[in-house]
C-alpha cells in the first residue's frame, strides 16, 4: 500500500508515492530524479546523500520517504541560486576542492551547514563536522582550504 | 613577422603561455551543482531493476540452480545463470593492463562449477522493481556442495590445502609444486652474487610483513545501465576507468563480437584501478538481451567490498646489507601476493619496484602468485608497489639507525639516476629521484623539532608509468573555438590537463577549449585511465592532434596568402608571414580561419592516434610525522610532505590533488585499513563505518613539491603521477610510528590494539 | 647485434647466461633466433610477459615488431598493471 507524501524540495512544493519502507535518497533519486544527492553506502557512513531537513544536516538514505510529509528539503540542485553558484561552490572550483566529484554534492551541503551555524570555523571545527563526509580522491586537504575560504568570504575576510 | 615554428624545444626551456596555469575544471560548475551524471544517474522508459544472487559459501561446488520459483514470480522478466554464458578459453585478456585472464574474468562474472568467495556472483536477475528483483534472488534455489575454505596464503600453501582449481598447474621458474596446487605462479629475478654481497655487508638487516586485503574504497558503487536493441545490438552506459576495455571484456564473456556493443562512459567516482575490469556489465547486458528491456545494475556498498577486486594480502620479507659508510652491498626479497580467487596477482610489479629506487649489482627476488578463496584481486594504484616499499623502506630505515646515518643520506648514497641499471633489469633514462631527495632533506618539515612521543618517518617509492594506445581528434568550430575528442573517462582532473595542452599548441585561451570524453563510436580506439597515462600518452596524442591542425591552418593562411607553407608561422593563435617572405599580410587569428574554412577546403579537423612510447617513471619522497598514545595505541599523523617528479605539471592543482589522494590512501592502509574475515570466509567489515578509512578529522594538511626533472620522451616533459603518491606512505607512516613507540612493527595495519601489543613486547 | 639479458629466473633456459647477443632485426626474429638456440625457450617464456628494448617496456604481443638497433638492450620482464 503506498503512501502519498507532500513535502516541499528546493522550496517547490513536491508530491510523490512511495512505499513504506522507501528512503529519502531513494525517492529523491529515483521518484523524483534529482540525482544530484549520491548514494555511497546506504548505511549514514559516507554523507554523499547529505541534504538538508527543516535545516538539519542529514543523511537522506537514513530518512524514511513518508517521514517528510509536510516538512522542507534542500538538496544539492536547491543550492545555486538561478546562474548564481553559491561562494562555496565557487570556492570548490576554484581550490580545486574535487576531483572525481561524487563526494561534492554531499560536502556542500555539509559545509554550508556548517557556515550557517558557525561563521568563522577552526580548521579543526571544519574537519570534525565534515568527519561524516567521506572522500577517497582529495585526502580533504583542499576541500578544507575551500571551506574556510568561503567562510572568510561571507565574512567580508580574505584569507 | 616570426621565426621558424616553435616545434619541440627541450621542454624546461619553454616558455608556457597556458600550461603550468590552474583554470577552472571545464566540468567543474556541473560537478558542483549536482548536474554531472554519474553511472547510477541515467534511467530509461521500461527500465528494470537487476539484482545479483550470491554465493554465501567461500568455496562450494554448485551442483545445480533451480531458477523455476523465480521466473514464476510476477514482474521478473529474466534470469540468467552460468549456464547461460558461453565458456571462455584461457586467454591473456588486453586493453586492461597487465595479468588478467578471459577465462577466469568470464568465470568471475558469474560462477560455473565451483563458487570460489562468499559473495561470488551465482545468477543475476530483472525485475520491474529492486523489491521484486531481491524477492527473486532469494527465490533461486543452488544446491551447494560446501567445501573446505582456504582463507589464508599459509592455509593456501599447506600440505593437504583445498585446492581452488584441481586442474591448474603453477607455472613460472622452477622449483615449482608439482600437481594442484593454490600456487599460480613463482617467479625468480636477480643479478649478482647474493652471498658475497652479503658477506660484504657491515650490517644486515631483515624484515618481515604481512599486509592484508585492502579496498581501493572510490565512494561510487559500479553501476550500468545496458539496453538492447531488435538487432541485438547493446548499448551501455557505465562508471569505468576504459569504455573501450568494457567493450572488450563484456564481449568476450558474452560471446559476441565487440560492434555488437557500445560503451558510454559515465562520469566516474573514483576508480583507482578497481575499475579496470567488469562485473556487472555483462550481466546488465544479456539481462537487457533476454527481457527485451533496459537494464540498470548498481552494487551497494556491501557487494562492492565482497564482490568487486581489492588488492591483495601479502606476506614479505627482505634482507638487505650495506657497508658501514652506507653503501648497500646485497638485497633480498621474498614476496607471497594473495591472487584471490583466480591467478594474477600484482606480484610481479611488486619484484620489480621493491628494489628499483636503489643501485645494487647484487640482487635476489622471489614471487609468489597464490590463490585463495577471497575475491579475485584488482588493481589498485601503483598495484604490488606499496606492499614491497613498505618492507623496503623500513629496512632502510633500520639500516640508517644501525649506521648512525641520517635516513635520507642513506638513500641519497644508493638512489639510482640516469644510466644506472635498474634492479629488475634495463637502464634508467632521465629520471628526478635524486631531487625529490634532496627537496626533501632541504624541506622545513625534515628540520621541524618533535616532542615526545613523536616521531619522524621517511620513505621512498617507484612507479613506471603506462604509455599504451590513445587516440584524439581536435576541431575547429567555426568561431574559433576548439573541441578536444578522446577516449579517456575524467578521474582526476585530466580533460583540464589536456584542454591546456591544446589551448598551448592552438595559442587560444583554454576557456575556448572543449574537452569532451568520447563514447566507443565516437573516437578511434584508446586504453583505458589508469597506469598514470593520460596526461602522459592522451597528452601526447592531443598535442600532436592539436598540431595536425596547426598545420592544416598554416596551409590556409599560405593558400590565402598565395605562398609556400614553410613562410607561415603559428604563434599566440595566430598564422603569421615569416620575415623572409614576400608582401606584407596582417596576421590571420584562428578565429579568422575558422570562418573561412570551407572557403579553403573544408572543415579543419586535427587527428592522432599512437601507441605512445617513452612513459617516464615517477619517484617520490615523502616524510611523516605522527604522535603515539602509549595507552590506547592510536596514533595521529601529525604534518606529512609529499615530494614528487611530475616531469612537467600541467595543471599543478590536479597533481597536487594525486599526491594528496594517494597519501590519504596509504595513511589509512597503513593505519586502519583491513578486510576482517570470519572462519567461514565472509567478510564481517563490509561497510563504512567498520572498514575505516580516513575522514577530515583524520588527517593534516598534506604538504606537496613538485619536483620537475622533464621526461625527454614527451612534447613537455610530462611523467605520469597518480600512482607514485600511494607507494611510500605505508612506511612512511610505519617509520614514523616505530621511531615515535620505539618498537618493531611486522604487520598492517597500525591498527591500536597491534599497536599496543607492539609496545607491550618491547617494553 | 642486440644484447638481451637474463634474469636469474630465466638463466636455465639459457645454460645459465646472463646475457647473449644474437642478431635479429626486430623481436619476432630475436624469439626466433634464441629459440633456435635454446630449443623450447619461445614455448617457456610464452606471452604473458613484458619485453624491455633500451629501457621501453612493452607488453609482450605488442613488442613483436619493434626493431632492434645493432645496440639495443633486451630484457625480459613479468606483466605490470596500473591502477
Amino acid at each position: 500500500m503506498k503512501i502519498h507524501v507532500h513535502t516541499r524540495v528546493n522550496g517547490e512544493a513536491t508530491e510523490f508515492l512511495c512505499a513504506p519502507d522507501r528512503s529519502l535518497l531513494e525517492i529523491l533519486r529515483d521518484e523524483l530524479q534529482l540525482t544530484g544527492t549520491k548514494e555511497g553506502c546506504s548505511t549514514g557512513d559516507c554523507g554523499a546523500c547529505s541534504v538538508m531537513l527543516d535545516g538539519r544536516l542529514v543523511c537522506s538514505c537514513l530518512v524514511l520517504a513518508p517521514e517528510v510529509e509536510g516538512r522542507s528539503i534542500e538538496t544539492i540542485e536547491g543550492v545555486a541560486k538561478g546562474d548564481q553558484i553559491h561562494v562555496l561552490q565557487r570556492k570548490f572550483l576554484e581550490h580545486a576542492a574535487l576531483q572525481c566529484g561524487i563526494c561534492t554534492p554531499g560536502f556542500i551541503i555539509a559545509a554550508k551547514a556548517l557556515l550557517e551555524r558557525n561563521p568563522d570555523p577552526s580548521e579543526e571545527e571544519t574537519r570534525y563536522w565534515l568527519a561524516g563526509n567521506l572522500c577517497r580522491c582529495t585526502g580533504y586537504d583542499k576541500i578544507i582550504h575551500a571551506v574556510l575560504d568561503a567562510a572568510a568570504d561571507l565574512r567580508g575576510e580574505t584569507r | 613577422m616570426s621565426d621558424k615554428p616553435k616545434g619541440d624545444q627541450p621542454a624546461s626551456d619553454r616558455k608556457w603561455k597556458y600550461i603550468g596555469t590552474r583554470p577552472i575544471r571545464h566540468d567543474g560548475l556541473d560537478k558542483v551543482t549536482g548536474r554531472a551524471q554519474f553511472g547510477a544517474d541515467y534511467a530509461l522508459p521500461g527500465m528494470l531493476w537487476g539484482k545479483v544472487l550470491r554465493s554465501p559459501h567461500a568455496h562450494a561446488r554448485i551442483r545445480g540452480i533451480d531458477v523455476s520459483a523465480a521466473l514464476a514470480l510476477d514482474g521478473v522478466k529474466a534470469v540468467i545463470t552460468g549456464r547461460d554464458f558461453p565458456d571462455v578459453a584461457s586467454e591473456a585478456a588486453e586493453g586492461g593492463e597487465g595479468a588478467n585472464d578471459f577465462g577466469d574474468l568470464a568465470m568471475n562474472v558469474i560462477a560455473r562449477e565451483k563458487a570460489l568467495y562468499h559473495g561470488h556472483a551465482v545468477a543475476a536477475v530483472a525485475a520491474t522493481t529492486a523489491k521484486i528483483a531481491e524477492e527473486a534472488c532469494k527465490r533461486i534455489v543452488v544446491d551447494y556442495e560446501v567445501l573446505k575454505p582456504v582463507l589464508s596464503l599459509d592455509a593456501a600453501l599447506a600440505a593437504n590445502a583445498p585446492i581452488l582449481h584441481e586442474s591448474a598447474r603453477a607455472t613460472g621458474h622452477e622449483p615449482l609444486p608439482k600437481g594442484p596446487s593454490n600456487v599460480a605462479s613463482r617467479r625468480e629475478m636477480g643479478r649478482g652474487d647474493i652471498a658475497k654481497g652479503f658477506s660484504d655487508a657491515d650490517v644486515v638487516v631483515e624484515r618481515e610483513f604481512r599486509t592484508p586485503m585492502v579496498h581501493q574504497g572510490y565512494i561510487e558503487p559500479h553501476a550500468v545501465l545496458a539496453r538492447t536493441g531488435q538487432d541485438g545490438r547493446s548499448v551501455v552506459w557505465c562508471c569505468t576507468q576504459g569504455a573501450f576495455m568494457v567493450r572488450a571484456y563484456s564481449a568476450k564473456v558474452l560471446g559476441l563480437s565487440t560492434d555488437m556493443i557500445k560503451v558510454i562512459p559515465t562520469e566516474i567516482g573514483g576508480g583507482f584501478g578497481g575499475k579496470t575490469t567488469v562485473y556487472g556489465e555483462p550481466l546488465a547486458i544479456l539481462l537487457s538481451r533476454k527481457a527485451g528491456r533496459p537494464v540498470k545494475f548498481v552494487m551497494s556498498r556491501e557487494e562492492v567490498f565482497r564482490a568487486s577486486g581489492p588488492t591483495s594480502g601479502t606476506h614479505i620479507r627482505v634482507k638487505m646489507g650495506a657497508t658501514r659508510d652506507g653503501k648497500l652491498t646485497a638485497a633480498e626479497a621474498v614476496l607471497y601476493y594473495e591472487a584471490g580467487a583466480f591467478k594474477g596477482s600484482p606480484v610481479g610489479a611488486a619484484m620489480m619496484t621493491v628494489f628499483a629506487p636503489y643501485k645494487l649489482a647484487n640482487v635476489r627476488i622471489e614471487g609468489w602468485d597464490v590463490v585463495l578463496n577471497k575475491p579475485k584481486v584488482a588493481a589498485y594504484r601503483a598495484p604490488g608497489a606499496p606492499m614491497a616499499a613498505l618492507v623496503v623502506e623500513t629496512v632502510m630505515d633500520e639500516l640508517a639507525e644501525k649506521l648512525g646515518l641520517d635516513p635520507i643520506d642513506l638513500r641519497l648514497e644508493n638512489a639510482v639516476h640516469e644510466g644506472v641499471q635498474a634492479t629488475y633489469g634495463p637502464k634508467f633514462r632521465a629520471i628526478g629521484f635524486v631531487e625529490t631527495l634532496r627537496a626533501a632533506k632541504s624541506h622545513p618539515h625534515y628540520k621541524a623539532p618533535l616532542g615526545v612521543n613523536q616521531g619522524r618517518g621517511v620513505a621512498c617509492g617507484f612507479w613506471f608509468n603506462a604509455g599504451m594506445s590513445s587516440s584524439a581528434n581536435v576541431s575547429i568550430n567555426e568561431d574559433g573555438s576548439a573541441v578536444v575528442v578522446t577516449g579517456n573517462p575524467d578521474i582526476g582532473g585530466s580533460r583540464a590537463s589536456l584542454a591546456l595542452m591544446a589551448a598551448e599548441e592552438l595559442g587560444i585561451p583554454v576557456e575556448n577549449v572543449r574537452p569532451v570524453v568520447a563514447d566507443t563510436e565516437a573516437i578511434g580506439y584508446t586504453d583505458l585511465t589508469g597506469g598514470s597515462r593520460v596526461t602522459f600518452a592522451t597528452g601526447m596524442a592531443v598535442i600532436e592532434a592539436a598540431r595536425d591542425v596547426v598545420r592544416q591552418l598554416r596551409a590556409r593562411a599560405a593558400q590565402i596568402w598565395s605562398v609556400e607553407l614553410d613562410a607561415v608561422a603559428w604563434e599566440d593563435g595566430r598564422a603569421l608571414l615569416l620575415s623572409e617572405a614576400p608582401g606584407v599580410h596582417e596576421p590571420l587569428s584562428l578565429a579568422q580561419l575558422a570562418g573561412r574554412a570551407a572557403q579553403t577546403g573544408g572543415p579543419l579537423v586535427g587527428r592522432a592516434a599512437l601507441n605512445a612510447r617513452g612513459a617516464g617513471p615517477g619517484f617520490a619522497t615523502h616524510l611523516c610525522d605522527v604522535e603515539v598514545d602509549r595507552e590506547t595505541g592510536a596514533v595521529t599523523v601529525l604534518r606529512y610532505t609529499a615530494v614528487q617528479d611530475a616531469g612537467k605539471a600541467i595543471h599543478p592543482s590536479y597533481v597536487e590533488g594525486q599526491y594528496q589522494g594517494g597519501v590519504a590512501q596509504g595513511i589509512g592502509w597503513a593505519l586502519n585499513e583491513e578486510y576482517i574475515f570470519d572462519e567461514n570466509g565472509a567478510m564481517e567489515n563490509a561497510g563504512f563505518l567498520d572498514y575505516r578509512m580516513p575522514v577530515a578529522s583524520d588527517l593534516p594538511m598534506i604538504d606537496t613539491v613538485i619536483v620537475e626533472v622533464p621526461n625527454p620522451m614527451h612534447p613537455y616533459g610530462v611523467r605520469g603521477v597518480g600512482e607514485t603518491p600511494i607507494v611510500p606512505p605505508l612506511a612512511a607512516v610505519a617509520n614514523a610510528v616505530q621511531r615515535a613507540a620505539r618498537v618493531k612493527l611486522s604487520e598492517l595495519p597500525i591498527s591500536p590494539p597491534r599497536l599496543l601489543e607492539a609496545i607491550d613486547r618491547a617494553v | 647485434m642486440a644484447r638481451v639479458f637474463f634474469s636469474s629466473g630465466l638463466r636455465r633456459l639459457v645454460g645459465g647466461a646472463e646475457s647473449v647477443e644474437i642478431d635479429a632485426r626486430d623481436v619476432r626474429e630475436l624469439l626466433r633466433a634464441l629459440d633456435a638456440k635454446y630449443p623450447g625457450f619461445a614455448s617457456r617464456i610464452g606471452d604473458a610477459n613484458a619485453i624491455a628494448i633500451d629501457g621501453e617496456i612493452i607488453p609482450h604481443g605488442e613488442a613483436l615488431l619493434e626493431r632492434l638497433r645493432p645496440d639495443s638492450e633486451v630484457h625480459f620482464l613479468p606483466q605490470i598493471g596500473g591502477g
